[in-house]
């Protein structure tokens, strides 16, 4: 009755081929059958947002789907932000404004963050914090994840004009 | 936690589903968007022996418009109802309500009639649904019933969907571009779940109410009409006696419960406040 179930999608660009339990969880595949431990599990009921993934471009909560529903998605994880050495944008402006403590939530805002600057370049603080809003860090006071997506969308403009 | 072993099957059609469903009845479960399902199945409060799911029913994609209804299908994300120039300009009710459900994440992938098979008391969508005058429509191997959606929402969680169907889709009143509109609910420092709230439109003519739908969420079990505050704009100016008349109506008809968030009282009291709110379109939450 619960006979795995091949499952076709491209993860971080590369195609991925396996079978899996239907009740397998897309973060679960990521962090165990794919060796991806980028997107975190904290409250496994869509809450606090650290397993937080682009899922065909759109930001999801990993623990809230299966992987077999997804079959034939486009997955990004946060560990295709980066460009080898070179931090992406927004990972960096994270480091300088000091947005992370113990890092365990920053997958999950970084990738937020990405959904939100590819759709407005130039958010207010207002937007910011509303895009954020679901997010949960229990370090940080938010007050500088707020700025370094601010400054992250500055340095995106730049870029984009150069 | 991790949900309990079940069997997936992922038919490429509506027929293929219904006769899934047929095949199982009880034992099996539609997914659709599975944002509310799937936390009820991490938590296992839910343990369906099969899982269906109509993500690979691509025919069940479609918003248009049939006579004088909008229809969605049940594979129309909330997000691209949202953001759905069709739903904009026939059911701003709708456009308005959807930002309101749950969190951008979860509207990504989550379904307008998944929403609203769900029927969570604090969700807005049920209460949108009462306001447009929703159809439900669902779909079995015996064929396809319409059901209003005062019939459909019956009691929390719980609706009138028998085994063996799934809502196929849902149709909602279009509105007339002079109607005015307006969702307001009120939520404890942003969390996902409002403490309860009111959905609403209305039409004047000459300056007189010639049509009021007012519904109601999270003072109840389920999503309720408010047809006593409907009553009392119906024939007046949209004044403020009429509005004060249509708040205490408001208050009488609904019986909220109390729990941690709110008290019964203040929740007897918010849905007048929000109603006063919508009818003046004041820009507060």
């Amino acid at each position: 009755m619960t006979d795995e179930v091949e499952v076709t999608v491209t993860v971080n660009g590369r195609t991925r081929q396996s079978r899996v339990e239907p009740r397998r969880l897309l973060v679960d595949y990521l962090r165990h059958d794919l060796g991806l431990t980028g997107a975190h599990i904290g409250c496994e009921q869509g809450v606090c947002g650290a397993c937080t993934v682009l899922l065909d471009g759109r930001t999801a909560r990993s623990c809230l789907h299966f992987a077999v529903t997804v079959d034939g998605s486009d997955i990004r994880t946060v560990e295709d932000l980066a460009d080898f050495d070179e931090l992406h944008p927004i990972q960096e402006m994270f480091h300088q404004k000091h947005a992370l403590q113990c890092g365990f939530c920053t997958p999950g805002f970084l990738l937020t963050a990405v959904e939100l600057l590819e759709r407005t370049a130039d958010p207010d603080e207002a937007a910011i914090r509303e895009a954020l809003m679901n997010n949960v860090c229990r370090c940080t006071g938010y007050a500088n994840i707020v700025d370094a997506v601010a400054e992250a969308a500055v340095e995106l403009r730049r870029r984009s004009s150069a | 936690m991790k949900p309990a072993p079940f069997s997936f099957v992922a038919p490429e059609s509506l027929d293929e589903v219904v006769r899934t469903l047929a095949e199982h009845g009880d034992d099996a479960q539609i997914l659709a968007g599975g944002q509310s399902l799937v936390p009820l199945m991490n938590l296992r409060l839910a343990r369906p022996e099969v899982v269906v799911s109509i993500n690979r029913c691509h025919e069940l994609d479609y918003i248009r418009l049939v006579d004088d209804r909008l229809v969605i299908g049940a594979l129309v994300r909330q997000i691209d109802a949202e953001t759905s120039p069709l739903v904009q300009a026939e059911c701003p009710l709708l456009a308005k309500a959807l930002p309101h459900v749950g969190l951008p994440a979860t509207r990504n992938r989550g379904t307008v009639c998944g929403s609203l098979a769900h029927c969570d008391p604090l969700a807005e969508l049920p209460a949108a649904a009462l306001a447009l005058e929703a159809e439900m429509v669902l779909t079995s191997a015996a064929g396809e019933r319409r059901v209003p959606a005062h019939d459909f929402f019956v009691a929390e969680m719980t609706t009138c969907i028998e085994p063996g169907e799934v809502v196929s889709a849902v149709t909602f009143a279009r509105q007339d571009p002079s109607e005015r509109s307006a969702v307001r609910e009120v939520s404890n420092g942003g969390h996902v779940f409002p403490v309860g709230g009111v959905a609403l439109r209305w039409a004047s003519s000459d300056g007189i109410c010639t049509m009021a739908r007012i519904a109601a969420f999270g003072v109840g079990s389920v999503a309720q009409r408010l047809r006593d505050a409907e009553r009392a704009l119906v024939g007046s100016d949209v004044g403020p006696a009429a509005i004060a008349a249509a708040v205490a109506a408001a208050r009488s008809e609904v019986d909220p419960t109390g729990d941690i968030h709110a008290d019964a009282d203040y929740r007897r009291h918010l849905v007048g406040v929000l109603l006063e709110r919508g009818l003046l379109e004041e820009e507060r939450p």
